[in-house]
Formats: structure tokens, C-alpha cells, sequence
């Protein structure tokens, strides 16, 4: 291995716009039509125009060449252009790639785009079932993909540490608890432990409220050199550690199922950033599903090995809790567009910007957001802060 | 699940053992790592050309996942049993448990290869209790 210190990211750019396009069921709007809304809401919360975007990082499964697509229909012809495509990560990778490029001088206005409507026009979706190359090997048993793997690593981990679905079940409805006080989340009834337990098996041990939802939606976040920042109205928010590790594209070849690339992205990101997991105000984690949440809590080392079922039991994790995650009700209540990481940055970005009323956790000033995609196979974790 | 490119370059030898009734597997010439699925480099260290080798098809159950709501090409099979297998030669592949109740499979149980013709009529390894 070739060692060396990395450059650090740690203020090479700023948050300045964030926004959703309409989530849900959207069935008048295409993946084209949704990524706009978000962009001129965005570019509207940052106070930019269109005309100062020279970045363009975007990601999807839908369309030929989407990173083209897209540039040609929103009218813009970006100079620094990444279409990183690993998941539903691919906006905290695109996040860290936007604050390279910014600080190498190769953009200054870099916008990262995300749009679905895989709920409503039945879009060319990223778990499409294939059965070549590495596929072919796993595709005979007939695991539905990606929830067949998810409950794959769950078993692991009930195995080897004694975890429960009570456990899991405890997770779901504390991100149900925050969806209620979310006026944009899709399922905001209340929702209780034997509610998930009951609500029937997908792939053992996961049950179906284990799981995200499924829906359309749409997402924009403008990031700016700091020297834009600082002419803006809204306080910046400045991005102060990244990581990101990719181990695997298939759950047969996950070297260890009970831990995540989180674990090698998330000391980077905490390297970069000079801060403890005790800092932290707010966290924001991919939840795919339940155990999604567990297995990225313990790579990331807030909870030790085998011990991430007590850590999101009994509403720890919810509002009023001792550890306010997923604060906008998560991929399980609020929405999933297939691919869900860009809805953690706009969410960290608001609780730092304390624009989340009623879900608000108070004196929010250093977040942390950690995007899980493919099947527990990319990791890009993020540190923000408003200082 | 048939397609029409497969077996490709890579996976023809494995194809044709399983044809034949063997597991087989691959292993670094240079630095003896067991390679699972088959590759054109060794994942470990990077010598081409990796050896191939026959499995003697025992294993233990790394994971299982009971599957209840199956992709639409299997509907009608469910509830079946899904597993990844560390296999004793070093290498881990996924299959599924055939003659045995699904929820009798668990973490750490001993299983060996079979058999068995996939749903397209190409036989494919399966794994039932040892």
C-alpha cells in the first residue's frame, strides 16, 4: 500500500441552496421535469441564478447518458461535470467530488441533481434483476434485490450478536416519531413496535415496515467556493470532512456483513473534520432499511461491534431522544426515490440552518450524513457545520 | 433465468462443472488465495490467470434470509431459503437450500453441495443440510 497524506476538503466549499422537487406519487413530471423544480428552488434558496452554475453532478439509472440528458434540457453546459454513479450514495461522493473540484479551481457553482419517478412511469430502475457477469452467480436463487441482501447481513448480524426485530422494529418507529412532525413526509401516522413486527415478512428477518418507501421525488443542493459563500444571505454551510469507500457490487462478495464501507469513510470524514463523535448535533443516516441504520452506526463508531440493537432501541433515537437521526422521518417515512442520499444533505443543511420548525433540534450546529447504495456497498459519509 | 451470453469467458469452466456435478472454484497460483467467482486476475494480490480447482462442496451457512415475497421470475416457489456459504476450501458463494424446510436452515449450520437443474434446465449448484 502506497501511504500518504490525503489533501484535505475541510472548507473548500459551502451549502448555499437546497431544495425538494414534489415527492410522493408525481405521476405529471418526468425525471426531467422534477430535477427542475429542484434546481429553481434551490438556485432560489441559495440566491443564484442559473447562468452562475459551471458545475453539474448528477446521477441515475433512467435515460441514455442521464449527465447529458439533463445538462441539455435545464440549458446549462457545465465546465466540471460528474455523473458518479454508485447508488444511492452517489450525492455524498458527488458532494466530496463538488469540494475538490472547487478548491482546484475547476468550478465555482456546482449543483448536485436527483430526480425519480420510478412510483408513477415505471422508470428503468437500478435493481433492474440482471443475470451477467458478476449477476450470474447469484441471480439462479432468486434473492429479490436489494431487500434479499439487506436481510442477508440482518441475519448475519442477529447471528453473531444476538440482535432482534424488536430491535429494528424500535428504529422504525422512532423515524415514523419525526415524520409526524414533517409536513413533506409521506407516512405520518403513528406507528408502533407490533405494527412492524406484524406487518409481514419480505426476506427474514426484514419485515415490510423494515423497509424504505418507494416513491417519486426530486432533489437539488448548489455548492459554492468560499468566497461566494460569504456574499450570500443565508449563513453557509460549510462541508469539514469526507470520506467515501466502495467494497463491493454484490452481497456474495461483502467481505464482513456486519460491517460497511462507512467504517474506512467515516474515520476519514471525522479525520478531515478534527471532531469527535460527541460533537455531533444531529446525525443523518441512509435508511434503505432498518438494519441499513444499525450496520452504518456501528462502522461508523458510534456504538461498538454487535451493540447497535441497544443503541436505536426504545426511542433513542427519536424526537426528545438522546440522539436525534433522521431527522426529517428518513427514507422509511418520508420519501424514496431509489436513490436517497441527496435528501440527507438537504436535511443536515436545514437543521444547521434551524429552518425545521416543529422537528427542530435545538442549537443544531455540526451534522453528520453517511450514504449507504448498492447493497451495503458504497459508503460516502459528510461532516457539516454553520461554523 | 437463461441468457443467451452466458456462460461468458470467465464463467464457461464453471458452467461445464456444474454440468458435470463439481463445484468448481479458482486459486491464486502466486499467492494461493481461493477465488470466488471466477476472474481473470487474482483479487488479492493481482497475478493473472488464476488455477481452477474443484470444491469438495462442504460448507457452513454465513447467512440466511427466508425469502416471503420473491422476484417476480420465481413467484410461486416462496417461502425458500437463500444463503451465502463458506465454503471449507476458503471462498464464499450464494445458493439456495433445497430438500429441507426453509426455516430449519440457520447461521453456522453445515450444508453440502447438490445439483439440481435451475429453473431454466441448467444445472446449478444447490446446498442441503450435510
Amino acid at each position: 500500500m502506497i501511504e500518504g497524506n490525503i489533501v484535505s476538503l475541510k472548507r473548500a466549499c459551502a451549502i448555499a441552496g437546497v431544495a425538494e422537487s414534489r415527492l410522493g406519487v408525481v405521476p405529471d413530471s418526468t425525471v426531467l421535469t422534477l430535477q427542475a423544480e429542484a434546481l429553481v428552488a434551490a438556485l432560489a434558496d441559495a440566491g443564484l441564478e442559473k447562468s452562475d452554475v459551471d458545475g453539474l453532478l448528477v446521477s441515475g439509472a433512467w435515460g441514455r447518458l442521464p449527465g447529458l440528458q439533463i445538462a441539455e434540457y435545464l440549458g446549462i453546459q457545465p465546465s466540471y461535470a460528474d455523473s458518479t454513479m454508485v447508488g444511492g450514495a452517489s450525492f455524498e461522493f458527488h458532494l466530496g467530488h463538488a469540494a475538490a473540484a472547487i478548491q482546484a479551481g475547476l468550478c465555482r457553482v456546482a449543483v448536485i441533481l436527483y430526480g425519480s419517478t420510478q412510483r408513477s412511469r415505471a422508470d428503468k430502475y437500478i435493481f433492474q434483476i440482471r443475470n451477467d457477469l458478476g449477476y450470474q452467480y447469484e441471480a439462479p436463487y432468486g434473492l429479490p434485490t436489494p431487500v434479499g441482501s439487506y436481510a442477508l447481513a440482518a441475519s448475519r448480524h442477529f447471528a453473531q450478536y444476538g440482535t432482534t426485530s424488536e430491535q429494528l422494529a424500535d428504529l422504525a418507529v422512532s423515524t415514523r416519531n419525526w415524520a409526524a412532525l414533517n409536513p413533506k413526509a409521506l407516512r405520518r401516522e403513528p406507528l408502533t413496535r407490533d405494527d412492524v413486527l406484524n406487518s409481514g415478512p419480505i426476506a427474514t428477518p426484514l419485515n415490510k415496515l423494515d423497509c424504505c418507501l418507494f416513491t417519486d421525488g426530486g432533489g437539488a443542493v448548489v455548492v459554492v467556493s468560499p468566497d461566494i459563500a460569504k456574499t450570500l444571505k443565508k449563513p453557509p454551510v460549510w462541508l469539514l470532512g469526507q470520506g467515501e469507500s466502495v467494497s463491493h457490487a454484490q452481497i456474495s462478495e461483502m467481505p464482513d456483513l456486519t460491517v460497511t464501507p462507512a467504517a474506512k469513510s467515516g474515520a476519514r470524514a471525522f479525520e478531515m473534520a478534527g471532531v469527535t463523535h460527541r460533537d455531533l448535533d444531529v446525525v443523518e443516516i441512509y435508511d434503505s432499511f432498518t438494519i441499513t441504520v444499525l450496520l452504518t452506526l456501528e462502522s461508523l463508531g458510534f456504538c461498538a461491534p454487535g451493540t447497535g440493537g441497544e443503541f436505536i432501541a426504545n426511542g433513542r433515537t427519536g424526537p426528545g431522544g438522546e440522539f436525534p437521526l433522521n431527522t426529517n422521518g428518513g427514507g422509511l417515512s418520508y420519501c424514496h426515490p431509489g436513490q436517497y442520499g441527496i435528501f440527507l444533505i438537504i436535511e443536515a443543511v436545514r437543521q444547521l440552518r434551524g429552518e425545521c420548525d416543529e422537528r427542530q433540534v435545538a442549537n443544531a450546529a455540526l451534522a453528520l450524513i453517511s450514504g449507504t447504495g448498492g447493497v451495503l456497498s458504497s459508503n460516502s459519509t459528510c461532516i457539516l457545520g454553520v461554523e | 433465468m437463461t441468457d443467451e451470453t452466458l456462460p461468458d469467458p470467465d464463467s464457461e469452466p464453471y458452467w461445464q462443472g456444474a454440468a458435470a456435478g463439481e463445484l468448481r472454484y479458482q486459486r491464486c497460483g502466486a499467492c494461493k488465495t481461493a477465488i470466488f467467482y471466477p476472474r481473470a486476475l487474482c483479487t488479492n494480490c493481482g497475478a493473472p490467470d488464476p488455477d481452477w480447482s474443484v470444491s469438495d462442496g462442504q460448507g457452513t451457512v454465513y447467512a440466511v434470509s427466508v425469502v416471503h415475497r420473491p422476484p417476480p421470475s420465481f413467484s410461486g416457489q416462496a417461502p425458500y431459503a437463500v444463503v451465502l456459504v463458506d465454503l471449507d476450501e476458503g471462498f464464499r458463494m450464494m445458493s439456495r437450500i433445497v430438500d429441507a424446510a426453509p426455516d430449519t436452515v440457520a447461521v453456522g449450520d453445515r450444508v453440502r453441495v447438490i445439483f439440481r437443474d435451475d429453473p431454466d434446465g441448467r444445472p446449478t449448484p444447490y446446498f442441503t443440510p450435510a
